[in-house]
């Protein structure tokens, strides 16, 4: 029976939606060697799938040792983000297909804070910007309302945007004054600071604001934008950075 | 090995945990001890709402929330313990707007309600506005300001602490709590905290099934460290499928989109739900809607070339309004299928979504070590306990409010206890079973891994426990775990480290969901009738008669060191609603 070599092989091409693609990650374990190293792997994987998956294809069938953190799988618990292709990425919310998957794909922690093995940072100085803004309603009133406080729709959508986050650290780790100072504050502190300033129920802002007046807060973003490309949650980082810096030269917000 | 010494522990950081903690921390010296950071929890994907008889938008009642709830849960819910959950949501949820929580607002600036399933007006006449939300990121708000909160009042916590052991002394029968053993991630070390009351808020367990809209870190480590040491399961049999998840990623898309007024339609367009439940329709509960997808899937008119799934339509309602009210999930559409809700409708199928059994609590959260005897020190809140709120089938947005209301009060609970009460004496070893269970992953040459019996398990159970289950096919996947967990005594891992040793973790949480599954199957196999999510197609009808009751598992082990599970049954406490045919 003749049956065309062609039309198998297109046959087997369209049941088989796999590719073969290279991950290029950044190994490092210093229970093993001080030194960081790139270890590269082959994997078959379906072009829509996440980096994710291909990151668990890695650590279930190939090498148990390779070490990130994840949860939800589909962008909000902000567990995974990564320097991918040398972008900041959540490797959830990244597909294979859009990343030029016929290159080594490149997978490395993010950067400014301390790498602890492979894809783990030490997240603490980054949580810790974060505390520092007072990141919690303050209210001032001695007799609290029986019901809910009112807001209306409009000054509530004020503040939606910085509401968003998932704290990842997708934004601190892409900018390069908090690589080049770990001191300053970082984008995603000042977001976080924005969502209470601009809160009408609010009314710490001007506690805020001084803290960010500091020598580490909001003057030292060079508006590079760099944050704003890196949030998976589509915030205007940079944006909001600016509606604090014109807050505390008008104080009014 | 390290000991800590606290009044109060709780296990897990979720909403039900940190809303524990904010209570406890005020009352007692306070260690928080979770997996993941904080802001990591699953608790942060729910996206829908939070119901609350609020009244903002339209005439409601927490009498009819209370209804809804007992009838949603196929009159398997403890009715006491229903109208608490409903009486105290109104609270609560006032409560989250005083702590930040930037719910969405009615034009008069009151907290807006959307409709959701199961929900109604005076028990059953039409759908009401009752769930409060924060976009479709209700769940997200919740999370962020239960942490901001913490953050506020000082919470100590222990990030990437797995708690692997509940630690119970027993003494002239009396089972008492004396605190728990913990894995640091960061460093392989082992800790002992000694606690005169625990928490657990460890959430919940659907990572056995394979289609789920469950975290990977949702492994029920919980349930499974009270179930080893003597405390029972109960209602394990009942697992909620959510009707809308992405199709084959189970990824959720909130009925939020079916309260804004989304339809589900099969391969011909047709609004299917019409047939099954005509007041209701898409709005019907959710076993019910998994179900009638599931029989369109069948009778032959799902979609796609595989005929294996039904959409979800969202094309006929305003861009404006699905960028407003859904744009996350509008989001994930775009993301993960390349799909433009705007214009296409969205491929979906049910996915495993929500666990109603766990570890059974009385109203104070307090743990029962049988039908009525607390265990003194030891609690539980949210998705790992077992109230009974929920019975056979959780309404949606019912959770969100379980977490806070039975958060709040197991915090306030545990903390008031730990005032009074006095340590207990730690075990001669308490590290032990831990040390052991390590030190044998460890060493283990075995050729069995991890992964490939994880696979083997969601397979079994989706294949076998999922919407519809019979004797046959659940008899399959009893068997099958047997299969599995007799392999996984030869598991063995690649990171032999300290440092960060997911996978070392990874095979013990496999662990955790083998013992879970084999309660789950083995307390569907006795319940010879269908009731909420647990639909048996060989007995198609619930039976009042012979199981109006809870089940309560119990694991026992014989002389020869075999384990098998043990079932017992325990009352439902009714009070005003007698049980009545369930029709949406
Ligand atoms: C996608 C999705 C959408 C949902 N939408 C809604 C909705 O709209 N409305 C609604 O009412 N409900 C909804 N639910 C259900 C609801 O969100 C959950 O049931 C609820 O949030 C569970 O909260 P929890 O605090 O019990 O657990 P989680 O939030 O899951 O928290 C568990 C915590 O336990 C910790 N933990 C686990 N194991 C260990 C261990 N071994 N040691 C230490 N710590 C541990 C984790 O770190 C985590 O902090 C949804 C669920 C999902 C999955
Ligand atoms: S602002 Fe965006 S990138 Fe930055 S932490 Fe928040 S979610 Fe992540
Ligand atoms: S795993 Fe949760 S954001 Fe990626």
């Amino acid at each position: 029976m003749a049956t065309p070599v062609m039309d198998k092989v297109e046959a087997q091409s369209a049941a088989s939606p796999y590719i073969t693609v290279t991950f290029r990650v950044r190994r490092f374990n210093p229970e093993v060697s001080a030194e960081a190293t790139w270890q590269d792997f082959q994997l078959e994987i379906d072009p829509k799938e996440r980096v994710l998956d291909g990151l668990h294809k890695i650590k279930w069938d190939l090498d148990g040792t390779l070490t990130f953190r994840r949860s939800c799988a589909h962008g909000i618990c902000g567990s995974d983000a990564m320097r991918i292709n040398g972008k900041n990425r959540l490797a959830c919310k990244t597909l294979i297909k859009d990343i030029n998957p016929e290159k080594p794909i490149t997978i490395e922690p993010i950067k400014g804070l301390t790498v602890l093995k492979d894809l783990v940072v030490d997240m603490e100085p980054f949580f810790q910007a974060y505390r520092d803004v007072m990141p919690f309603l303050i209210t001032k009133d001695t007799n609290e309302p029986t019901r809910e406080r009112l807001q209306s729709a409009e000054d509530r959508e004020r503040f939606d945007d910085t509401t968003k986050c998932i704290l990842c650290a997708a934004c601190t780790s892409s900018c390069p004054v908090f690589w080049n100072d770990g001191q300053y504050f970082g984008p995603a502190a000042i977001v976080n600071a924005h969502r209470f300033i601009f809160d009408s129920r609010d009314e710490a802002g001007e506690q805020r604001l001084e803290i960010l007046n500091d020598k580490d807060g909001v003057w030292r973003c060079r508006t590079t934008f760099n944050c704003t490309d890196a949030c998976p949650r589509g915030i205007e980082v940079t944006k909001a950075i600016a509606e604090v810096k014109r807050a505390l030269i008008t104080r009014r917000y | 090995m390290k000991i800590h010494k606290y009044d109060t522990v709780i296990v897990g950081a979720g909403g039900a945990g940190m809303r524990a903690a904010i209570e406890a921390t005020k009352r007692s010296r306070t260690a928080v001890l979770t997996k993941l950071y904080p802001t990591r929890s699953h608790t942060g994907a729910a996206q829908g709402g939070m119901a609350a008889a609020l009244a903002n938008v339209e005439e409601d009642n927490w009498e009819w929330h209370t209804f809804d709830t007992v009838k949603g849960g196929d009159y398997l819910v403890d009715q006491d313990a229903a109208e608490i959950l409903a009486k105290e949501a109104i609270d609560s949820v006032l409560d989250l707007e005083k702590m930040g929580l930037p719910f969405n607002r009615t034009p008069n600036g009151t907290i807006d309600q959307r409709r959701f399933g199961g929900h109604s007006r005076n028990h059953g006449e039409a759908p009401v506005r009752r769930s409060c939300y924060a976009a479709d990121r209700t769940g997200h708000m919740i999370l962020q300001t239960l942490y901001q909160n913490c953050v506020k009042e000082g919470v100590e916590f222990f990030n990437e602490f797995y708690v692997l052991d509940q630690l119970i002394t027993e003494e002239d029968g009396v089972k008492r709590s004396a605190g728990v053993v913990a894995y640091e991630l960061a460093t392989g070390e082992i800790h002992v905290f000694q606690a005169k009351a625990v928490i657990y808020a460890s959430g919940g367990c659907g990572k056995f099934f394979k289609v789920t809209s469950n975290a990977h870190t949702l492994t029920g480590d919980g349930q499974a460290a009270v179930y080893r040491r003597g405390i029972p399961l109960e209602d394990m049999e009942f697992f909620q499928f959510h009707p809308t998840g992405i199709w084959r990623m189970g990824i959720l898309l909130t009925e939020g989109a079916r309260g804004e007024g989304g339809i589900l339609r099969n391969k011909d367009g047709e609004r299917f739900m019409e047939k099954y439940a005509p007041v209701m329709k898409d709005l019907a509960s959710r076993d019910v809607v998994s179900r009638s997808i599931y029989t369109e899937i069948r009778e032959g008119r799902g979609c796609g070339p595989e005929g294996d799934h039904v959409y979800l339509d969202l094309t006929h309602l305003p861009p404006e309004q699905l960028d407003a009210k859904l744009p996350d999930i509008t989001e994930f559409a775009r993301t993960y299928l390349g799909i433009e809700p705007y214009t296409d409708p969205i491929p979906i199928q049910p996915t495993a979504h929500y666990a109603m059994g766990g570890i059974p609590t009385n109203v104070q959260g307090e743990v029962l070590a049988d039908n009525t005897t607390v265990v003194p020190g030891l609690y539980a809140a949210g998705e790992v306990a077992c109230v009974s709120v929920h019975g056979a089938n959780r309404l949606g947005t019912n959770s969100l409010l379980d977490i806070n209301v039975f958060g709040k009060r197991a915090g306030i609970a545990a903390a008031d206890y730990s005032q009074k009460a006095d340590y207990v004496d730690l075990p001669e070893n308490p590290a032990e079973f831990v040390v052991s269970q390590i030190e044998r992953l460890r060493n283990s040459t075995g050729n069995e891994r991890v992964a490939e019996l994880r696979r083997e398990l969601q397979e079994t159970m989706d294949a076998n426990v999922m919407v519809f289950r019979t004797e046959q096919t659940i008899k399959t996947a009893v068997e099958k775990i047997a299969e599995l967990k007799e392999r996984y005594k030869n598991v063995a891992i690649q990171d032999k480290g300290k440092r960060f040793n997911t996978d070392l973790l990874e095979a013990i949480e496999l662990g955790n969901l083998l013992d879970l599954a084999e309660v789950m199957a083995v307390s569907a196999l006795a319940r010879k009738e269908s009731r909420g999510g647990h639909y048996r197609e060989d007995y198609p009808n619930r039976d009042d008669v012979n199981f109006m009751r809870h089940t309560m598992a119990y694991r026992e082990v014989g002389a020869d060191g075999s384990e098998t599970v043990r079932l017992d049954y325990k009352p439902v406490v009714q009070t005003r609603y007698q049980p009545m045919e369930r029709k949406y």
